[in-house]
């Protein structure tokens, strides 16, 4: 049996944690001013974080929010901890970044930390960096968030070995984001909670769909 | 060579996006890579288009760049020695 | 539960041919694909050689014989591919069986975007472009011209894309999700991935040479590939007749930077070790191995530690194809799938061109020339930026 032992929920400058709300941010800044001090509100020290995109930010910001104050990363070996993630905009935001440092022939600097970044699996990559988590991993570009998807995939990698998942959507794409991660582990690793919901794609759809800022 | 340690400090700033530093925190003699600053192989490449954008000088073979990139004032010197401070 | 996957479809246009049979000449004769750039227009035309597909975009768009000015260069290659493994496997999606397309690119529309990106600030006359930018645009395509297709997905996740498609069609099979998949990926040239990976500076500007101590980098390249996959059942409820199987998969994450592997090649290891496991093969029983070797100082010793440390003093034939065909970065896991069967087909292995002398840290030697003889499995791996490391198994049927 497979649980959904925590999720996070970022959108309109706001961090919502298993159906609360954590942190809210200034309404009125921009995603990069927002992902600032959402890092500042986790108290991490992360240098590394400063150098990514505002994806791979907000990626590591909902997916360290997840995890606070659960045991995931002890309860499961690393090795067999999966990271599944899909979003529509695929990399555009940092597309458009690189390309503006190229289209210019007179001022023709372009730069290898944005091209980097300039493919959406790298948020796997910098959520499995800092958290050296070596197991299964995939992204998926879909028009929508897509809880079958998400959920079918994760299921296939439980059945052939993994024990945890850390598996969402998390999409950039100009002044819009958002960031919705869940955590799912094998029921021998949790520790007994009747309140984790079984893993699959109605919970996860329902989850996702929790309204918890109206405006 | 000290005016030139000091905008260097600023632009190593700005183009590896080192947020949490301030210009005075920086020993210009601290190893950049590996310990000190402890930059990676991206950054040195960045350091390699500031050269080039800041002062015109470009590096062909990343490999230079490890004599060149070992602290501020080697890369100061390095400039220097190019005659494009 | 779990049945058999086979693969009865092969579809590839590259630098080295613009269908199977072509390519097979070119393999077999050790014709590199990689020369100058003739199509693109970058400003590194001079400076790099590159593995073009020898044709223009007009006549990749008679190919396709759709003259759509919205469609892109990876559209073109994307439907040329999976329309030959599609015809070549005798397949009919209108016979009832479920069918899947998961296809995988990074370039996507990018290469008619950047033409006109500027330019759409001022003015609308090519605001088409955008519609075909995604990275499903070439896969819904496909879907399209194949008709009755019950599942479309596009995966990106750098240069192991393909082999992580590959592997979810042969999971959705196994789940009874489906009967069959097109899956495979794409990727054609762009300035955009020129001036990017000029900028990380692994590029050489001579032809590669993978797995060698004196390598630069790596060459470019371009090429869509697509293998039709079926799961046993299904195949022989249509009476079609299988090529290879698909024995061994599996996927991890090295875990240790954005774009550089491991000095140890930690997630390749552990990739090839559960794609091993997975195939019930000990490391003695594969015949050859396809490498990623891209030619780049990083890649090719940390591929070379992590084999190395799987398979020992056993190490079998080794080869990296990237000197004809380039890196073609999302197609290159579909490409060299293709190719792993054409070796297993005809008893084969393909040589690692442009090779000298053995990286001194490791000492291994590929084969230099085309060797004939008897190969019953092959070991294909693709690592992709973000440590995305995927390995996968063939096995001669």
């Amino acid at each position: 049996m497979r649980y959904i032992t925590s999720y996070a929920h970022i959108k309109n400058n706001r961090v919502s944690v298993n159906g609360e709300i954590l942190f809210t941010g200034t309404p009125s800044a921009g995603l990069p001013e927002f992902l600032t001090e959402a890092y500042k509100a986790l108290a991490i020290s992360y240098p590394k974080f400063h150098k990514m995109d505002s994806l791979c930010k907000l990626g590591i910001v909902c997916t360290e929010f997840a995890l606070k104050g659960t045991n995931f990363l002890t309860q499961n070996p690393l090795d067999k901890i999966a990271i599944v993630m899909s979003n529509a905009a695929s990399s555009l935001e940092t597309d458009r970044h690189y390309q503006d440092t190229i289209k210019d022939k007179s001022n023709y600097f372009p730069s290898p930390a944005v091209f980097v970044y300039t493919l959406p699996n790298i948020v796997i990559g910098e959520i499995a960096i800092k958290y050296k988590t070596t197991g299964e991993n995939a992204f998926f570009v879909a028009e929508k968030p897509d809880a079958g998807l998400l959920v079918n995939y994760t299921e296939t990698v439980f059945q052939e070995g993994t024990q945890a998942a850390i598996c969402g959507w998390i999409e950039v794409d100009g002044n819009s984001y958002e960031a919705f991660i869940f955590l799912a582990e094998i029921s021998g690793n949790t520790n007994k909670n009747s309140n984790f919901k079984p893993l699959n794609q109605l919970t996860v759809t329902e989850l996702y769909n929790k309204t918890i800022w109206t405006h | 060579m000290d005016a030139l340690i000091e905008k260097l400090k600023g632009q190593i700033i700005e183009q590896l996006n080192l947020v949490e530093l301030k210009p005075e925190e920086i020993n210009p003699d601290s190893p950049l890579f590996g310990e000190g600053l402890g930059l990676d192989s991206i950054d040195a490449l960045e350091l390699i288009v500031l050269l080039e954008k800041h002062y015109g000088i470009k590096i062909e073979d990343p490999k230079d760049g490890k004599t060149i990139f070992q602290s501020v004032r080697t890369m100061a010197e390095y400039i220097k020695s190019q005659g494009k401070s | 539960m779990s049945q058999k996957i086979y693969i009865t479809g092969l579809g590839m246009i590259s630098a080295i041919g613009n269908n199977v049979p072509e390519s097979l000449v070119s393999l077999s004769q050790s014709k590199t694909g990689i020369g100058k750039i003739h199509h693109l227009t970058t400003r590194y035309k001079d400076d790099f050689l590159a593995g073009e597909i020898k044709l223009s975009n007009k006549e990749l768009a008679d190919l396709v014989n759709d003259h759509n000015p919205e469609l892109n260069r990876n559209s073109y290659i994307a439907m040329l591919a999976a329309k030959e493994a599609v015809q070549h496997s005798g397949i009919d999606t209108s016979d009832g069986l479920r069918t899947g397309v998961i296809s995988s690119t990074t370039v996507a529309g990018m290469g008619k975007t950047e033409m006109y990106y500027k330019e759409l600030f001022e003015k609308d006359e090519h605001l088409g472009v955008l519609d075909t930018h995604d990275c499903g645009d070439s896969t819904e395509r496909i879907a399209d011209f194949l008709g009755n297709v019950d599942y479309v997905t596009t995966i990106s996740t750098a240069c192991s894309s393909a082999a992580n498609a590959i592997m979810l069609g042969c999971r959705m099979i196994k789940n009874g999700l489906l009967d069959r998949a097109v899956v495979g990926g794409v990727d054609a040239l762009s300035k955009f991935t020129f001036n990017g990976f000029n900028t990380l500076m692994i590029l050489d500007k001579e032809w590669c040479k993978p797995f060698d101590e004196n390598r630069k980098g790596l060459n470019l390249g371009e090429g869509a590939a697509f293998l039709v996959i079926e799961g046993e059942e299904a195949l022989k409820k249509r009476n079609g007749k299988a090529l290879a199987e698909i024995v061994g998969y599996a996927n991890t994450n090295d875990a240790y930077h954005q774009t550089a592997s491991s000095p140890e090649g930690y997630g390749a290891k552990l990739a090839i070790e559960k794609a091993l496991a997975m195939s019930g093969l000990k490391p003695e029983e594969i015949d050859y191995i396809n490498m990623h070797g891209t030619g780049t100082p990083n890649n090719d010793l940390s591929e070379g530690t992590a084999t190395k440390a799987v398979f020992g003093d056993k190490l079998p034939k080794f080869s990296s194809t990237k000197a004809f065909t380039g890196h073609t970065l999302a197609a290159s896991a579909s490409i060299e799938a293709v190719i792993s069967v054409l070796s297993m087909q005809n008893s084969m292995i393909f040589p690692n061109l442009n090779f000298t002398t053995p990286i001194a840290e490791l000492n291994m030697v590929p084969e230099t020339t085309l060797v004939n003889m008897p190969v019953n499995t092959v070991l294909s791996n693709s690592f992709g930026f973000g440590g995305n490391c995927s390995s996968l198994i063939f096995k001669k049927v």
